[in-house]
């Protein structure tokens, strides 16, 4: 090793924590930076017209979003109800019977290489198996990309809850006679049940804010939803079309549907942290 | 007399043996029926499975799709940076590009910025700071790509242009790197804000394994009178060193199919430039923005391609990390 002198090495030393504290301070200021400016501009737009008029067109003040709202509760109750099924279950299959097999273990590989997944890429595909069969754009084909989004993330914080049950409480409800389904159903679910429900608040709070599955398969539209079976007005398509676009009152309801996004997000991110602690207890 | 009631005594144990040997089987078949119970074990397994049929089924929608393209084009798509849906002449070239180069810039400031944030946050902070820092940092994981997309395109883009790259230029414009007007988007402001999107997961992650290194290890060294940064350069880092590597390989996926950040400030514009302040473009912001443009079957079978292109080095980079973190996992349940 190398001689240094002291006085070098101390210095050296008092640089690097220097620099750790100002990185570390720097991250906290993009967060800040980011939040200031949403908020700032998103509070602009918001107004009793934001949340209960349609999109009016560039130059005609008193425009909302509610439309987009509606359209994207409804694509994510949807991909809820498509996702948190088959994710649980599958999960279930990772902890319960698959746990040691070539099966299981390839699946949570699998799983593992899905969440990484550019969520542009699972929008091509539902493109060319729903839009391009039935020639048309829907909510429903939306909701498919979505729910594709949230399958692996739920399966894999499924099984990490389940995993987390003790197994003496398998083996006595076992050993009482339950089958294994009640077991599963009445023992594991219980027990893990704020972990399984952080697990599904994060998927959604994940696919709230997705754009780019949705370029290709709901889109948008300035009309009310009718039917999920044609284009949908969705929140986060509305912001993208509305900053590209050149107009002034278009952008700030951009703004103000960005402001409404990240509260949710951030919301059911906070939220789930409760629940875990509340649980703790 | 004394044989007789021998042979009584052996059949009557032999019956015993039959009816408690029935028994055992009558229970024994009971039991399977109720607690392996086939349905929900079956049910659960072909939920597992729907996963794997998903993954197969991308590749081959995918592949079945861009077929046309390449037929038509075949290898020279990938080295050819042509893009005229007039002559229907399609190439991935500067697709592919901008999508390394923007990469490799976040990757360059992302990595050693979390690098020493986590050193930060296990090493230097005081916990009543650590909690907090680690949480915001979480956070600024949550955020969804189209906010920095937005923040971006009306915050960020005017301030890089009205002083990072002026000074950038200034001091550093004999490079080619750094000529050009200063536009504020362009490469490198994609580059930037997606190292500021892949900076959270990077950190949390390379923050766990600083935290996995023994405090014996650590605590030997500051004994021998070593520094903070001698300790973690020479024993931290070095024992965590797959660990981190995992880290950044997880970042470099994130960053390489990410679509709505960029697409709001890269500028696309289809170019391969020496300088990072022009504009560019990505094969996930092509997609998103011409996809409604592509009417055409070859134009739309090219969109597809390059769509299978990200796929394909996605999914090598994913199953790389994977692979690695394995390997890793196991090499601790060595020790």
């Amino acid at each position: 090793m190398k001689e240094r002198s002291n006085f070098l090495r101390r210095v050296l030393d008092w640089v690097i924590k220097i620099v750790a504290t100002l990185s570390a301070l720097f991250g906290i200021m993009i967060l800040i930076w980011i939040l200031f400016e949403v908020g700032r501009r998103g509070a602009q737009a918001m107004s009793f017209n934001f949340f209960t008029k349609l999109p009016t067109p560039p130059g005609v003040p008193g425009g909302g979003v509610a439309n987009a709202i509606v359209g994207s509760l409804a694509m994510v109750a949807l991909a809820g109800f498509i996702s948190v099924p088959i994710g649980l279950l599958a999960g279930v299959y990772l902890s319960e019977f698959g746990k040691d097999t070539k099966f299981g273990s390839s699946v949570k590989f699998v799983i593992s290489v899905m969440m990484g997944i550019p969520s542009i890429i699972l929008g091509l595909f539902i493109y060319t198996l729903v839009v391009i069969p039935t020639k048309h754009f829907s909510g429903y084909a939306g909701a498919l990309a979505l729910a594709l989004i949230m399958i692996p993330i739920i399966a894999r914080t499924s099984e990490d809850m389940l995993t987390l049950v003790p197994n003496s409480l398998r083996e006595s409800a076992l050993a009482l006679g339950a089958p294994r389904w009640k077991v599963i159903i009445q023992i594991l679910f219980r027990s893990a049940k704020a972990g399984l429900i952080t697990g599904v608040i994060l998927a959604v709070a994940r696919v709230s804010g997705e754009t780019a599955p949705l370029l290709f398969t709901a889109l948008n539209s300035p009309y009310w939803m009718r039917s999920l079976n044609q284009p949908t007005a969705n929140l986060t398509m509305t912001i993208f079309n509305y900053a590209m676009s050149p107009y002034r009152d278009w952008q700030r309801i951009a703004w103000g549907a960005s402001l409404l996004i990240v509260i949710v997000v951030l919301a059911l991110n906070i939220f789930t942290r409760f629940i875990l602690r509340e649980s703790k207890r | 007399m004394a044989i007789n009631y021998e042979k009584k005594i052996q059949r009557e144990q032999w019956e015993l043996k039959q009816a408690s040997f029935s028994s055992h089987a009558r229970l024994k078949k009971e039991s399977r029926v109720f607690k392996e119970d086939p349905f929900f074990r079956y049910l659960s397994a072909l939920c597992a499975s729907f996963i794997l049929v998903i993954m197969l089924g991308i590749l081959i929608e995918l592949y079945r799709h861009s077929h046309l393209s390449i037929t038509t084009f075949g290898i020279k798509f990938i080295y050819t940076s042509a893009w005229d849906p007039v002559k229907k002449e399609f190439g991935a070239l500067a697709s592919i590009y901008g999508t390394l180069i923007s990469t490799l810039i976040a990757m360059l400031i992302a990595v050693p910025l979390s690098l020493v944030i986590s050193l930060f946050l296990t090493e230097l902070a005081p916990p009543i700071i650590t909690k907090p820092v680690g949480y915001a940092i979480e956070l600024l994981a949550a955020i969804p790509s189209i906010i920095y997309g937005m923040w971006g395109l009306f915050v960020f883009a005017p301030f890089m242009s009205g002083y990072i790259q002026p000074a950038l230029s200034n001091n550093l414009g004999f490079l080619p790197l750094f000529q050009g007007p200063p536009m504020g988007i362009g490469i490198l402001t994609a580059g930037i804000i997606l190292s500021f999107m892949i900076l959270p997961f990077i950190t949390a992650m390379m923050r766990d394994v600083f935290k996995m290194v023994p405090a014996v290890v650590k605590e030997s060294a500051y004994g021998m009178g070593a520094t903070t940064w001698e300790v973690t350069s020479k024993v931290t880092m070095r024992y965590g060193l797959s660990g981190l590597v995992g880290a950044s390989f997880l970042g470099l996926g994130r960053a390489i199919g990410e679509t709505m950040a960029v697409t709001f400030v890269i500028g696309n514009y289809r170019q391969i430039s020496a300088s990072l302040f022009s504009a560019g473009n990505t094969i996930a912001s092509t997609l998103a923005n011409e996809f409604a443009e592509a009417t055409e079957p070859l134009y739309l079978s090219s969109l597809l391609q390059l769509g299978l292109i990200l796929f394909l080095i996605t999914i090598m980079i994913q199953a790389l990390t994977q692979l690695w973190l394995i390997r890793i996992q196991k090499g601790i349940g060595k020790l």
